[in-house]
């Protein structure tokens, strides 16, 4: 920071998560003034950016202690503390708000979307829960933003009204509180019944407690009590929830509630049960096959999806599970490589589903089929598709090439080669429902009636995504220092 | 004892000594004056006064007992087990302060929910039949004499019918709906009667620590058995458990929107407090049949009861009588805390007796705004009044929350306790997993019927011809004052978690716990 | 269960058997009948036999009534209460509260047998509930399908 001005870390934790409510006041207050009020949401992203900056240069990638805001019951608080995970989680979810808050202005204007100040006042209480998920230092605050969350995007899915947009949200409602009361708050409770404690404790707080068949049953109940994460069969209200307006799928469905889930579910596997416990006892061999299995049935589905939003959606379910994969390897190499998934998957998920709203904004097309030689015509959007598909696969020189590559060497760790299979071929599907996409907007003739001179989405619509795009070029070079940066996560 | 006497007649005792008293003497007093000033303006503040008052005392007494100590007072300078003795310790405190600070909170509310339902020339003897209600309720739990709960029990009983019947100036439902309250209720509350006669028979006192004496010393026989099922069962009825509960859905559809607010936060929860008392404290949870009729009886019920009233609240199209049958499933709850016998399940019972009670309280004052703006509370009168009404529905949001069990809310911290004390019981008997499973799904029962009414809220196209606006202030500021008080208790339980474990521990002490004032050297 | 053919047992019981004779009377009255005063009646029946329980109870072998004898000038004549055992009082003046209670909820009940006459016109409990049900279905077609299901 500039001068002597200095804020101690608790301080900006406290205010990255405030001023998102800050804003959603704004929001209400300035409900009447488009201009001021978008505009006012933007600086407060950019603070709140700002204030995530000011921790991670206060803290670096160290372990803080856990600063108590509330004491619930006895041993039990509502706590943050800064860890190398949660600070990337934060970095992600506030740094994309603001790309995606210029994104939501231009769209929602173009799209003539109502009721602006209801969607971005959501849309603030959600990105605060984001950050308060990401520096929660127990489960059990994690889990009171984790429903928050939920709670607070009910209404951005539903945001159109219509019966098919209701219809989503009470797919997505019910399979996200659902899981999340019936298995993880049991598996919570359990956990804090057996062990005492819930708080995140690096090499885990159940090692020694439990033993034998409770172990793989209670890590199923986190596993899929963690609907954000999308594990097959709950992942359901990802295709459901893409009813609502592109900023939405883009920051909450891409990066913010998906990533959420499996942030929750590194931090389960990492700080409750802890790697060595996991790879010990071998309970979480099962959630590798089911991860796996995910990955694979998920890319195929993504395949026969002719709505572009629904094949992101599936694409997505496929790639979340990489980290969950990740995660169930119980290795170094795995935990590294399902975490730096985390920012890779974010920053090219992001840039398509932009894309993909940029296309709707422009010519009102959803479908696939509907995209022939449209290429010609957005070549700045495509352009961006077309490196963030790439990403999405894997290839170098961008950012998601590398936790593939980590996850391979996890699985050889493991001796797992079935595995390497497995992402070898999901990588292929990426290939097979991916580019063909852009080869159509590109290469095949265009419909009558399509505009084949260049005629490009609004300004502030194409421009988040080319700068995402970007990004995910940016990302494969500074790939050393994300590794470095969450080193602490694998030692003891 | 002896030793009480002395004391009450040569300590010179200040007012302070006097709350347990005043506690029922202040609403008792303000029901005939009235009457007697029969003036409907008047009404009102009197009631309301009166309730701030006791609300007041039951704070001050709260405060003298939740370090686990309690206050004795003789009635009259009799002493004990001669005399009436009103005892507070910290599980009675606590009710008292949900009772008195339901009361006090539902009063502005009242004013003019009332207005709207109730004839005009009935005002006055309404607001009188309402201070008898809290005259009851609060005794009720105040007194540690068996018989007085019974006269307070029908002081409150029979105000109630009448309160009930009071709904029929807008649908005349309402006076079956008190009759049949009445005939279920009186059958209760004789056989509570017949139950305290077998004790009296068995013991030859009516003193509820004297008697929890005496039946540990001569242990359990066919008289004290009988008894225990005459009251269990009696009070059952009042606490609507089930299969007992057939008197309360319509009750509470069909009865003024006050008045449902009232009952459904106070009434059973007062009644509730009687079977905690005379299972834990009176009998010994040491007797085999207690424990018996807690985990053969109480548990079983109390799950189907979840369950069953849960799955009818979805299928409901009216709000009152949706939340009606979520009361029946929360009852379900407190009574399964109650059957786990263990210390984490009955301070989740007893913190849920709050929190459910200042939920539905919430939720019923949502119910009743609906009422008063749209002359209904059926679903399809409510359509879209979340934009008409943003600031009724959100609270009524945050009640809906808080009853799913959602973090951040006061229904939450009770279910984590109750699924937790299911928990803990489950290392012992793997039976309990099944328990804990029931309880978390039929938690998501509730979100089922919960997230219907929200929708109907927020969702669906308001009716063109509405003409509801947000409804008064009289009525908001109650709601968002207990809205806050949801959200404030379901972060920082320090409190309320303090004194219901004290409540507790006081209550699995069982007869101990119970031991006249001056073998412990409690305070006077 | 050989003491219940004992004949001296039961004799010294009977007033127990009467107690539950009178009780399930009331409580079958209360059940069966549809007429609304009736179940009243049942009702009363019900509590009196809880009633003479009670007095029963206090009833000593030998008792007289719980009077302290005493002489014109209001003292105590001890030499009188020597040998005198008594009734016990206390489950009487216990009934007594339970019969003004008593008949506070069978005035109550009658009120709303009245009100409930005047408007439902009836006060048999079968045509309330066939009008109520009608009401119920009137109800539910006016307001029922709001949600149009749960799909």
């Amino acid at each position: 920071m500039i001068g002597s001005f200095q804020l101690d870390t608790m301080t900006a934790i406290y205010s990255a998560m405030l001023l998102p409510m800050v804003a959603m006041a704004g929001n209400m207050a300035f409900a009447n003034l488009p201009n001021i009020r978008d505009i006012f949401t933007l600086i407060i992203a950019t603070l709140t950016f700002g204030a995530i900056l000011i921790v991670l240069s206060n803290e670096g990638n160290g372990i803080t202690e856990a600063v108590s805001l509330f004491n619930v019951f006895p041993g039990i608080d509502v706590a943050f503390n800064v860890e190398p995970l949660g600070l990337l989680f934060a970095l992600i979810g506030s740094g994309l708000w603001i790309i995606t808050h210029i994104y939501g202005i231009g769209y929602m204007r173009g799209n003539n979307e109502k009721h602006h100040a209801r969607f971005f006042g959501f849309f603030c209480i959600a990105i605060s829960s984001v950050i308060g998920i990401a520096f929660a230092s127990n489960m059990f605050t994690l889990f009171l933003f984790y429903e928050i969350l939920t709670i607070s995007t009910y209404p951005l899915v539903a945001h159109k009204g219509t019966p098919e947009a209701i219809r989503g949200a009470r797919i997505y409602m019910s399979i996200l509180i659902g899981t999340s009361i019936a298995f993880q708050l049991t598996a919570i409770i359990w956990t804090y019944v057996l062990s005492g404690t819930l708080d995140f404790t690096q090499g885990g707080i159940l090692e020694g407690k439990v033993a034998g068949w409770i172990v793989p049953v209670l890590l199923g109940l986190y596993a899929f009590g963690i609907g954000k994460a999308a594990l097959m069969p709950f992942h359901k209200w990802l295709p459901a929830a893409m009813v609502a307006p592109t900023p939405v799928s883009a920051l909450l469905h891409a990066v913010a509630v998906v990533k959420a889930g499996v942030f929750t579910m590194m931090k389960v596997g990492v700080y409750v049960f802890g790697i060595d416990f996991l790879a010990q006892t071998g309970a979480s061999e099962w959630l590798m096959w089911l991860a796996a299995y995910t990955i694979i049935a998920a890319s195929v589905v993504a395949l026969f999806q002719d709505n572009l939003k629904k094949r992101l959606a599936y694409s997505t379910i496929s790639q979340l599970s990489y980290i969950t994969l990740g995660m169930a390897m119980a290795t170094s190499m795995g935990v590294l490589g399902g975490s730096m998934q985390i920012a890779m998957h974010a920053m090219g998920k992001i840039t398509l589903f932009m894309c993909a709203g940029a296309i709707y904004v422009k010519y009102h097309k959803t479908e696939v089929s509907q995209m022939q030689g449209l290429g010609r015509a957005m070549p700045i959007t495509f352009g961006a598709f077309l490196i963030g598909s790439l990403s999405i696969i894997g290839l170098p020189p961008l950012g998601g090439s590398w936790p593939k590559f980590l996850l391979m060497v996890g699985a050889f760790e493991t001796d797992q080669l079935i595995l390497i299979g497995v992402l070898i071929l999901s990588s292929l599907l990426n290939v097979a429902y991916m580019l063909p996409i852009v080869g159509r907007a590109f290469f095949l003739p265009a419909p009558e009636g399509t505009p084949t001179k260049f005629a490009e989405a609004p300004f502030l619509v194409w421009l988040p995504p080319a700068m995402t795009a970007l990004g995910t070029i940016a990302l494969f070079f500074f790939a050393g220092n994300i590794l470095e940066f969450l080193n602490p996560l694998i030692q003891k | 004892m002896a030793v009480t006497a002395h004391v009450a007649e040569t300590t010179a005792r200040t007012l302070a000594d006097h709350l347990p008293i005043l506690l029922v003497l202040v609403p008792f007093c303000t029901a005939p004056l009235i009457v007697l000033f029969g003036s409907r303006r008047l009404a009102w503040p009197l009631a309301f006064i009166a309730s701030l008052a006791a609300f007041v005392i039951a704070f001050l007494l709260l405060l003298t007992v939740r370090e686990g100590n309690f206050v004795s007072y003789t009635l009259g300078g009799w002493a004990p087990p001669l005399g009436i003795e009103y005892r507070v310790d910290a599980a009675n405190a606590f009710v008292l302060l949900l009772i008195s600070g339901i009361g006090a909170i539902t009063l502005p509310f009242a004013y003019v929910s009332v207005k709207d339902e109730v004839r005009k020339r009935d005002h006055t003897l309404f607001y009188a039949a309402w201070m008898l209600c809290l005259t009851g309720l609060l005794g009720m739990v105040v007194t540690g004499d068996a018989f007085n709960v019974f006269v307070f029990l029908e002081i409150s009983s029979l105000s109630t019918y009448v309160l009930v019947a009071q709904g029929a100036a807008r649908d005349r439902r309402a006076l079956t709906a008190a009759y049949d309250y009445l005939i279920m209720g009186t059958i209760g509350a004789t056989f509570f009667v017949i139950g305290l006669g077998m004790l009296y028979m068995a013991t030859g006192t009516l003193n509820l620590a004297d008697l929890a004496d005496r039946i540990a010393d001569q242990g359990a026989n066919r008289t004290v058995r009988s008894g225990f099922a005459f009251i269990i069962v009696g009070m059952g009825l009042k606490v609507a458990m089930f299969p007992l509960h057939l008197w309360l859905p319509k009750a509470y559809t069909f009865a003024p929107s006050a008045v449902s607010v009232l009952l459904s936060a106070t009434a059973t929860k007062a009644a509730i407090y009687v079977v905690l008392r005379f299972t834990f404290s009176v009998y010994n949870p040491n007797f085999s049949f207690t424990t018996n009729t807690l985990e053969i009886i109480f548990a079983p019920l109390a799950i189907i009861a979840m369950f069953s009233a849960s799955f009818v609240a979805v299928f409901q199209t009216n709000f009152k009588r949706m939340l009606a049958y979520s009361s029946i499933a929360q009852v379900g709850y407190i009574l399964l805390g109650i059957a786990f016998l263990s210390e984490t399940g009955l301070t989740a019972a007893i913190l849920h007796i709050f929190n459910h009670g200042i939920t539905k309280a919430l939720l019923f004052m949502g119910a009743g705004a609906l009422v008063l703006r749209t002359g209904g509370s059926f679903y399809t009168q409510a359509a879209g009044l979340g934009r008409k009404m943003p600031i009724t529905c959100g609270a009524f949001v945050i009640g809906g929350l808080s009853l799913i069990g959602v973090p951040g809310t006061a229904g939450f911290l009770s279910k984590f306790l109750l699924v937790q004390a299911a928990l803990e019981k489950a290392a012992d008997n793997a039976m309990y997993l099944a328990v804990a499973v029931a309880i978390v799904l039929s938690s998501l029962l509730s979100v089922v019927y919960v997230w219907r009414a929200i929708e109907v809220l927020f969702l669906q196209e308001p009716d063109p011809n509405s003409t509801a606006t947000e409804a008064p202030l009289m009525m908001l500021i109650p709601m968002w004052i207990l809205a806050a008080a949801v959200i404030w208790f379901g972060f920082s339980t320090d409190f309320l978690y303090d004194t219901a474990n004290q409540a507790a521990l006081g209550l699995l002490d069982g007869s101990k716990g119970m031991l006249p004032a001056a073998i412990l050297g409690g305070a006077q | 269960m050989s003491q219940f053919l004992n004949f001296q047992f039961l004799a010294g019981h009977a007033h127990y058997l009467l107690f539950i004779l009178l009780m399930m009377t009331g409580l079958f009255i209360v059940v069966d009948k549809t007429n609304l005063v009736k179940k009243i009646v049942g009702l009363n029946i019900f509590q009196v036999s809880v009633f003479m329980f009670y007095v029963s109870i206090g009833k000593v072998n030998g008792g007289t009534a719980p009077i302290f004898p005493m002489d014109a000038k209001y003292h105590v004549d001890k030499e009188a209460m020597i040998g005198v055992a008594y009734s016990n009082p206390l489950p009487h003046v216990l009934i007594l509260t339970a019969i003004v209670v008593g008949i506070a909820t069978t005035s109550l009940g009658l009120a709303l047998i009245v009100r409930i006459r005047e408007s439902f016109d009836t006060i048999d409990e079968e045509d309330i509930l066939s009008i109520e049900l009608q009401m119920t279905y009137d109800d539910n077609r006016k307001y029922g399908d709001a949600m149009g299901g749960l799909s």
